[in-house]
């Protein structure tokens, strides 16, 4: 019998040569007179073990880390078709630390599956939670979103379970269902392992979406960033459409449900909900007034759902399990769980599920293991380009919408950017202001002109040009900015500026003593 | 990527592959690229007419968009992510370095490469990371840059 051989194709290990990997095995079992029967799964999200091969030996998953194309030859003498002893062997799958401390609800097909079999999906509890809500009715799938206290995972954290009431409640013949998977985000990546790993099973969650508030079309706007998620869902849409399990009457529901995947064309603002219709519209990426909002107005003025990938892809189990359940992770009003993502100067790096309340020296230490440097932590950047920087001593503050925001800080899209003590800090709050000025969408002037004037007034103060009048000068304009923006990317780029200012305000100081 | 010549007939049947829908502008500039490595300004005149947009519209979405080049870039394409996660692990070095080594400075280019920033690739557990020829490349050191940018067949 063949031997199972699981090689992820996924974007972060298939950039580390995943695929060299895979060839080289089927190539070497050709040789050898080895049946072999290889797997392209998604990524379990341990991105620092990839490429991350496992072996099924005895229906256990032994996995190999770290695997080049070059150690292949090697891992077939050492007899890794039989889970043989190698430097590279980091046993059962199920027994890696990284992987079993985590709260896995919306990840847990994720790398456990092949990512295009609909089979291996349906044996996965693939579609149970569809069935269910079309069981249990569009009022009780609101409801029990509702009481799970799901919030967006975008970024915003607005609740879910009102959001789909609204839209549920507004007047209109056709209303849409729009997947936000412009994941811009400096340190970010889980919306696209989720896409990669698990296309059906956000597939399935826009079905339910679009089940519970009366759509029957649903848009993902991808960015183009990601090629390979968008050949990959590409083909989960068309096998999903093949098999009736979109398009109309859904088996036998009487539901009819679609989905057309959009690219998105490298604007950051396009993650931004209302640029993100508008670019879903053909337009330019330009953000728009808000009201009215996109649950009432939005996609060719028809009332939309606008959630991110991991926002809805953490309703099927929602669905499956219950509200309560889910709600019975994380703290406080920040209910659930997160992926939080690892990255930047970090030993292990990758994606971590867990419930709201852990904190940042646990993700960062016991999870990342310190620096990639080795050299200590200076800064940890929280939820994008848009976040604030955090010290080191600000690392034990509990993971937690409300009390990010009380330090002036966020959680965002769950990203996490380690830094070591060789940064400059001045350089990076200049980066935020000359990021906004580069993705600017244009609307407001705030944006649009501010973050130009704030780098000016940076490279003063950097240079020890009349440092304290620039100083206030910039405090000004980031109150300026915060305060009459039209959208997070003016209103929230003094956020990394001001931290670094508050912080790391040594960092202004000009290399030669330009001040006296 | 490589830039080709522009084609009527097939821009023709790429424009009626999406029924000619004019809220579908982006989606087909994005097969524009695909086509023709850039958007044109015999592009932009056809656009406008066969989508019954006015030439102002669709040059005002071209110019929105990152993606949509306007000039012709070079036989291969190198990306060098600018954001954070990858500044945290060398990027402005790899960037400074992959300017010096292919001889062109960032968001400029020659017949053989154009050399352009990108704001995350979404690869930040793998920093510093690189895209070429639309292809993602993860801890990408000096050396592996040089490694992956001879293997393109470049002498730059």
């Amino acid at each position: 019998m063949a031997t199972t051989i699981y090689v992820p194709r996924e974007t972060a290990a298939v950039s580390v040569g995943a695929d060299d990997v895979a060839v080289e095995i089927a190539r070497q079992a050709k040789r050898r007179g080895d049946s072999v029967r290889l797997v392209r799964n998604g990524s379990w999200g341990a991105t620092w073990l990839e490429p991350l091969v496992e072996v099924v030996v005895d229906d256990k998953r032994i996995a190999y880390g770290n695997v080049a194309a070059d150690d292949v030859a090697e891992l077939f003498e050492a007899g890794f078709l039989a889970g043989g002893e190698h430097s590279r062997r980091l046993g059962p799958i199920d027994e890696i630390p990284y992987l079993i401390g985590q709260d896995r609800w919306t990840f847990w097909r994720c790398g456990l599956v092949e990512p295009l079999s609909l089979k291996d999906f349906r044996a996965h509890q693939g579609f149970k939670a569809f069935e269910k809500a079309v069981e249990i009715g569009a009022s009780a799938v609101i409801e029990t979103l509702k009481t799970s206290g799901l919030r967006g995972r975008g970024g915003a954290g607005f609740p879910a379970g009102i959001k789909w009431q609204t839209v549920a409640d507004a007047e209109g013949e056709q209303k849409y269902i729009a997947c936000n998977a412009d994941e811009g985000d400096s340190g970010t990546f889980s919306d696209r392992i989720l896409m990669e790993g698990d296309p059906l099973g956000l597939i399935e969650a826009m079905m339910i979406a679009g089940y519970a508030v009366g759509a029957s079309r649903g848009y993902i706007y991808l960015r183009s960033e990601y090629p390979l998620t968008h050949s990959i869902l590409t083909r989960a849409i068309a096998t999903a459409r093949e098999s009736g399990w979109l398009g109309e009457n859904i088996q036998g529901s009487g539901f009819d449900f679609d989905i057309e995947l959009h690219l998105g064309a490298g604007s950051y603002v396009c993650g931004e909900e209302t640029a993100m219709l508008e670019s879903l519209e053909g337009k330019r990426g330009i953000v728009r007034y808000k009201p009215p909002l996109p649950a009432i107005s939005g996609l060719f003025g028809a009332p939309t759902v606008v959630n991110n990938v991991v926002t809805l892809a953490s309703v099927p189990n929602i669905v499956n399990l219950g509200g309560e359940k889910y709600a019975s992770y994380g703290v406080g009003r920040s209910k659930g769980t997160l992926a939080f993502q690892l990255a930047g100067n970090i030993k292990r790096g990758g994606l971590v599920e867990k419930g709201f309340g852990i904190t940042l020296r646990e993700l960062i230490e016991d999870w990342g293991g310190g620096t990639a440097s080795g050299r200590p932590v200076k800064a940890v950047q929280v939820g994008g380009p848009l976040g604030a920087y955090l010290p080191e001593e600000q690392l034990d503050i509990p993971l937690d919408y409300e009390a990010f925001t009380e330090i002036g800080a966020m959680i965002g899209h769950g990203g996490i950017v380690v830094f070591d003590d060789t940064v400059n800090m001045a350089q990076q709050a200049r980066f935020a202001m000359e990021f906004c000025a580069i993705e600017s969408c244009g609307k407001c002037t705030p944006c649009r002109i501010g973050s130009t004037r704030g780098v000016e007034v940076i490279d003063r103060m950097v240079a020890g040009i009349d440092r304290d009048d620039n100083y206030d000068l910039l405090i000004e304009l980031c109150d300026t900015m915060e305060g009459a923006s039209l959208c997070a990317m003016g209103t929230m780029t003094p956020y990394p500026v001001r931290s670094v200012l508050k912080y790391f305000a040594e960092d202004f100081s000009p290399a030669v003593g330009a001040e006296a | 990527m490589a830039a080709r010549d522009y084609d009527k007939a097939a821009a023709t049947e790429i424009i009626a592959g999406f029924d000619a829908r004019p809220e579908m502008l982006v989606q087909i500039l994005h097969a524009f690229l695909d086509r023709f490595g850039w958007i044109s300004g015999d592009a932009i005149r056809q656009l406008a007419d066969e989508l019954n947009l006015s030439r102002a519209d669709v040059h005002g979405v071209v110019s929105y968009y990152h993606d949509f080049r306007t000039e012709p870039p070079g036989e291969h394409v190198i990306k060098i992510c600018q954001a954070e996660a990858c500044q945290a692990m060398g990027s402005r070095e790899l960037s400074s370095h992959a300017e010096d080594s292919l001889g062109v400075e960032m968001q400029s280019g020659n017949a053989d490469v154009s050399l352009e920033p990108v704001y995350c690739l979404g690869n930040c557990a793998c920093s510093p990371a690189v895209m070429v020829d639309g292809k993602t490349y993860g801890r990408v050191s000096k050396q592996r840059f040089d490694a992956i940018v001879a293997a393109l067949g470049e002498s730059a």
